[in-house]
């Protein structure tokens, strides 16, 4: 095993590419686990945690987050979307906020990546990077099973982009630890009033992570009646349908996290309660 | 033993809330733990585990990890020095594999290398072959006749029947249930770590994180064919035990592979290895039927638990019997009949974890109690009250209760406690599912919950409990100075800090020095049972007084007055006492005997707020009052509460080693969930103080009872505040949400010997 | 690999073997074994660090990668035989039963007052939340930060 501390994108690139073998590392919060119980031996690292063209964050109706922002810096920037901030909020403890990276949570690949069914209902795209060139690819093209993307082993994951999408979003999850829990669902809702457009991304409900889209169009139905000018407070049987809607999309295994009965339920749960909250967010 | 304080007139003596001794190391990151102990030269060990809950070794070859780098040692169960077995109440377990695997986790073959790495890799180049064989993982099934033995003398562990009164009692209102806890683990936060060193002597020295240098010694002695002379323990620090360093678990690998390398060697065990190490808490099944006057007053418990053991014995002979004699709780029960009994399964194996059998018998019974007050219309803290043990009755195992019994005072003074703020919070933070954000107040309502327990302290059934203290009082340029040496293992309860006060108390010395345990000196029985502060407690007030008789007949002699202490100590005084509570008697056929040396009490009352849409709690408050006998250093009493209610709530809402055909899920902390700051409430503590007359200034064990009723406590507020039946712990959201009960698959009678249990 | 860091205001070197965590290198390697492996997986602070000035997991950092850092340890906050404020705190409060929690919740303590040096019952128990504690229930870890920004801030 070897370890290449990269000095730049350039560098990290360079060192890429001449290796198959190659394995990046971010803030080190999934990796380690993998090489200090022994289940992963890489042959080459190269920690990427000093290359500051990845810590930039920029914002101007287009946000575009460099892979390197860590959870913490989301917590204390405003990074444009609301949702992600909760979902960065729920992530692990202080020491895992101050190294983790939205990188690293694409990197993974996790149905359970707390920032990913935000990304899916930002509708943002994964910006990728190698010696060949860059190549954008849509969140919902990225992620094809659990810990597997379209990330070829030569790039970098160099940022994550959306457009703003206003405030009117939020991000939840069940767990049955009040902290430092991973989540047995978590689902995700943007409401952008100014596309005019729902997304809800659904969390640890499958091998991916899942688009609800009969739950969007029912909600962009809902909006087109009511404005999507406007605070909107939704009628119970509404927002419980919009639930049912957004656990129906789901496809749930049974694991030492929950159930797939629980997660179905809790899912509607969650999708009636944040339609309620959201839609009423000018 | 007088329960009356001498005057003191230093700082640090009983009654005081004292800094700990080793505290000021401890913060420094100065506290040497087990894993931070090294030597020159020292190798490293690691394990090689069976991945199978049962299986027939058929050939283990080591000649690839032998070869490799760094490797010095390779053990197998055909290179030990001796084939005896080990075990803390059954010698049962084998020190390596021996032909056979009996739960996934069971050490296989042990390595010593240069580096941790080397001996980790090593493990992994020894290649096994297994023939599988079916395994039994549910404990009833093992106990019927047509199940496969898994020991030479069957599957029963052990077996307790405890008949009083008339067992067969009726009355007029009746209620059952079946309940069920899953496997809880102690997760120390220090995992396991000793390290070996050989002696010159061809014999060995082991300093072990342990709860009880003596019986390791007992256990380890035989298993490396050395004399126990030749066997010299110290103790290391000990990061947290809470009963799962009571078993020997790298104890006798190290020092075989010291021995056989002639080297230092350290093992360390990892937090997945430390779930597969040692013991946990017993899994259970429980049937109960109470039966009570129209009045309140109870007339019969009957009852059968059924407890899963695992692989091995551990110490389940005397869990099951605990949950046996308390298992009709703190209440007066005219007739009683209560059958426990242990199964060996291809589980991982159980055995103490604080509580220790009254755990699992309270969850049962007091939800008993809850659903009693409401088939007859009683309060549920009154209807306690009423049934409450009062001094001078027995307990159903016909033992009076003596000394010290307040329990209708610990039930009404913890249900007087206020309660807090009526207000459902508004942040998330502070309501269930906390950062998952998953409420602001919607789908939640606030349940309170009532609970109370007993539980024995020391050693019961006729052992032969005892402790040894040396206290030495001598001076120096400094003045006078108190050593004292006994070889009570310190593992964070704090008795270092009562050793220490009650020497200041009973000599008068401000100075003193608790030193290191290890086996020079005579046992002090296990840092369990709540004991330490009784049992060692006691041996140093003992030998303080002996002390002190000397120091008197020398100033007689001297004509000096006694307080004069510079003149009186030119040699200094030096005295050694043994210290025994009073006999117990051995169990009898219907356990109807003096079993116990006394009693501890509690009662909790818990608030919770839960989310009933999603299942998830958030507990608010937890209120007890304890009867203590004595506060010896009050911050600690309560430091020892709150501990306990922290382990209670987890096994309530989240902690179960989860398993399935034997593998355990969750061997981690991702998995295995601990309570965080973030799901500990705070927690409101009366202290009663009801001196026992025994007892070092009547001062009772502290440790176990906040671990016991808290749990019921907790899962009866949920239940008050979602109407389900919650018949298994620990809770799950799906038991909240769906409401299903948890049913054995077994139809038994409660009393019956689970042997006759037939299928749902 | 060999690396050179600065842990706790010195230039040191340390071997490091490539799949080796900060938290090895430290307690192995430096002769600092006052951060505590409990978990190797982030979840329970015991290996709390500071690293440039962040607190982080031990544990999870690739020593190698720490080239070039400054860590401080829990080693580094006591002067003598003077213990830092935020130690006297948990001596005094009784937050310490065995102590294996103790130095980690000690560095993030640290962390946590620097950046908010009166923190409500609420921030407290968010921040400390990665910090697993199995023996005191943290109520009187609770009262030790609250004792320890008194003592740092409140004068
Ligand atoms: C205690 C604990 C709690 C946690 N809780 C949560 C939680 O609640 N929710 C959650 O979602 N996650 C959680 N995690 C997981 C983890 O923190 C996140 O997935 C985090 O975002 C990973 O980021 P990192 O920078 O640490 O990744 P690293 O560990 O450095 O890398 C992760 C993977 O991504 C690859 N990678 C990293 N960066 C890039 C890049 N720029 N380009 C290409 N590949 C890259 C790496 O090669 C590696 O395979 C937790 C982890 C721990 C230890
Ligand atoms: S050892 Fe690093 S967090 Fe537990
Ligand atoms: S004091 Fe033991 S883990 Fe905190």
């Amino acid at each position: 095993m070897s370890v290449h501390i990269a000095r730049n994108l350039d560098d990290a690139l360079e060192d890429l590419s001449g290796r198959a073998d190659a394995t990046i590392l971010a803030g080190g919060t999934d990796l380690l686990v993998e090489i200090n119980f022994g289940r992963q031996r890489p042959s080459h690292i190269i920690p990427i945690d000093r290359v500051e063209e990845l810590k930039d964050l920029s914002r101007n109706g287009h946000v575009r987050m460099g892979a390197l922002i860590t959870y913490t810096r989301m917590l204390e920037n405003d990074v444009g979307s609301p949702a992600l901030v909760e979902a960065a909020r729920t992530i692990g403890s202080p020491q895992i906020r101050n190294v983790a990276t939205i990188g690293g949570n694409l990197g993974t690949c996790s149905p359970a990546g707390d920032t990913l069914p935000v990304l899916a209902a930002l509708e943002a795209t994964v910006v990728l990077k190698s010696k060949r060139g860059e190549r954008r690819v849509a969140f919902a093209d990225f992620m094809t099973g659990p810990k597997k993307s379209v990330r070829r082993p030569d790039e970098v994951i160099v940022a994550a982009e959306w457009d703003d999408a206003g405030v009117a979003q939020t991000y939840m999850f069940a767990a049955t630890r009040n902290a430092m829990a991973i989540s047995i669902s978590g689902l995700a809702l943007v409401i952008d009033r100014a596309r005019r457009r729902v997304g809800v991304g659904l969390g640890s409900c499958g091998p991916t992570i899942i688009r609800a889209s009969e739950a969007e169009r029912f909600a962009t139905g809902l909006l087109d009646e009511a404005g999507w000018e406007k605070p909107h407070r939704p009628s119970d049987a509404a927002a419980k349908k919009f639930g049912e809607l957004a656990a129906a999309a789901a496809k749930p295994i049974d694991d030492v996290r929950g159930t797939v009965a629980y997660r179905r339920h809790v899912l509607a749960v969650m999708g009636t309660r944040a339609l309620a909250r959201v839609a009423a967010i000018p | 033993m007088s329960t009356a304080l001498p005057r003191t007139k230093v700082r640090g003596g009983v009654g005081e809330s004292v800094e700990r001794p080793d505290g000021v190391p401890k913060v420094k990151g100065e506290f040497q733990y087990g894993s931070d102990l090294r030597r020159e030269g020292m190798l490293f060990g690691a394990t090689l585990r069976s991945p199978h809950p049962h299986a027939r070794i058929l050939s283990i070859d080591v000649a690839a990890a032998k070869k490799m780098s760094g490797v010095k040692s390779v053990i197998t169960s055909a290179e030990l020095p001796t084939r005896d077995l080990f075990g803390l109440m059954k010698l049962d377990q084998p020190v390596l594999a021996t032909g056979r695997v009996r739960y996934v986790g069971e050490p296989v073959a042990i390595v010593a290398a240069e580096t941790a790495e080397e001996a980790r890799l090593a493990t992994r180049a020894i290649a096994v072959r297994y023939e599988l064989l079916a395994p039994i993982t549910d404990p009833v099934a093992s106990l019927q006749p047509d199940a496969a033995s898994l020991h030479q003398k069957g599957n029963v562990i052990e077996d307790v029947l405890v008949e009083h009164g008339d067992p067969d009692a009726t009355a007029e209102v009746v209620v059952a249930g079946e309940y069920e806890l899953g496997m809880q683990d102690q997760a120390a936060l220090g995992p396991e770590a000793g390290l070996a060193i050989p002696r010159q002597d061809g014999g060995v020295e082991l300093h072990i994180a342990t709860q009880w240098l003596h019986e390791d010694l007992r256990q380890i002695a035989p298993c490396l064919g050395l004399p126990e002379s030749k066997v010299h323990l110290v103790l290391a620090g000990v990061g947290g035990a809470f009963g799962a360093r009571e078993d020997v678990t790298l104890q006798i690998h190290t020092c075989l592979l010291a021995l056989a390398t002639r080297r230092p060697v350290r093992m360390t065990y990892g937090r997945e290895e430390s779930f597969y190490g040692h013991v946990h808490r017993h899994p259970a099944k429980l049937w109960y039927m109470h039966g009570a006057k129209k009045n309140g007053d109870l007339v019969f418990v009957r009852a059968t638990v059924v407890l899963d053991g695992g692989a091995y014995a551990s110490s389940s002979p005397a869990v099951v019997a605990n949950a046996a004699c308390f298992g009709a709780g703190p209440y007066r029960v005219p007739n009683a009949r209560i059958h426990a009994v242990g199964a060996y399964t291809n589980n991982p194996p159980t055995g103490a974890m604080r509580g220790f059998g009254a755990v699992q018998s309270c969850f049962a019974y007091e939800a008993q109690m809850d659903k009693l007050a409401v088939a007859l219309g009683i309060d549920p803290v009154v209807l306690r009250e009423r049934n409450a043990l009062r001094n001078g009755d027995r307990i159903i195992t016909s033992q009076p209760v003596e000394g010290s019994a307040p329990v209708a005072d610990i039930v009404r003074r913890c249900a007087d406690i206020a309660m807090p703020d009526g207000d459902i919070p508004s942040d998330p933070i502070s309501l269930p599912g906390g950062l998952g954000n998953l409420t602001r107040g919607e789908g939640v309502r606030r349940g309170v919950g009532f609970a109370a327990g007993l539980k024995n302290v020391c050693y019961s059934h006729g052992f032969d409990d005892f402790s040894t203290a040396r206290v030495r009082l001598s001076r120096d340029t400094r003045g006078p100075i108190v050593h004292v040496h006994t070889a009570a293992a310190e593992v964070g309860q704090g008795i270092v800090s009562v050793c220490a006060q009650i020497a200041r108390t009973e000599l008068g010395v401000e100075r003193v020095e608790v030193d290191r345990p290890d086996t020079t000196i005579g046992s002090a029985g296990s840092s369990s049972a709540s004991r330490q502060t009784w049992m060692t407690g006691g041996a140093v007030l003992a030998a303080c007084r002996e002390v002190k008789a000397e120091l008197l007949a020398r100033a007689r002699k001297a004509g000096r007055s006694p307080d004069d202490l510079t003149a009186l100590l030119d040699e200094p005084i030096d005295r050694t006492v043994t210290h025994r509570h009073r006999d117990t008697e051995p169990r009898d056929p219907n356990t109807q005997n003096q079993g116990h040396v006394a009693f501890l009490f509690a009662a909790h009352r818990a608030v919770v707020d839960v989310d009933v849409d999603t299942g998830l709690v958030k507990v608010v408050q937890v209120a007890t009052a304890q009867d203590v006998g004595k506060a010896i250093n009050p911050v600690a009493v309560v430091g020892q509460i709150e501990g306990g209610i922290a382990q209670g709530l987890g096994l309530a809402v989240m902690e179960e080693v989860q398993l399935r055909d034997g593998h355990v899920r969750n061997a981690s902390f991702t998995d295995y969930l601990l309570p965080t700051t973030l799901d500990m409430p705070p927690v409101v503590a009366v202290l009663i103080e009801h001196p026992h007359p025994d007892a070092p200034y009547g001062a009772k064990g502290v440790g176990e009872p906040p671990t016991i009723s808290s749990t019921p406590a907790i899962v009866a507020a949920i239940r008050a505040a979602t109407g389900r039946e919650l018949n298994r712990v620990p809770v799950s959201p799906d038991d909240i949400v769906f409401g299903a009960p948890y049913r054995s698959g077994w139809r038994i009678a409660p009393g019956d010997d689970p042997r006759r249990a037939v299928r749902a | 690999m060999r690396i050179k860091l600065t842990v706790n205001g010195e230039e040191r070197e340390a071997e490091a073997a490539d799949h080796e965590s900060l938290l090895t290198v430290l307690r192995e390697s430096l002769g600092l074994p006052g951060s505590k492996n409990a978990c190797e997986q982030g979840e329970c602070g015991s290996c709390s660090v500071l690293m440039d000035g962040d607190l982080v997991c031990a544990c999870l950092v690739l020593g190698a990668a720490a080239a070039g850092r400054s860590v401080e340890t829990v080693e580094s906050f006591s002067d003598g035989e003077t213990l830092h404020p935020v130690q006297r705190a948990f001596v005094d409060a009784g937050a310490v039963q065995c102590g294996f929690c103790t130095p980690g919740l000690v560095v993030a303590t640290y962390a946590l007052l620097k950046r908010n040096p009166e923190p409500s019952d609420k921030e407290v128990r968010e921040a400390l939340s990665g910090n697993i504690c199995r023996c005191t229930g943290y109520g009187k870890i609770l009262e030790a930060v609250e004792r320890a920004s008194a003592a740092m801030y409140r004068r």
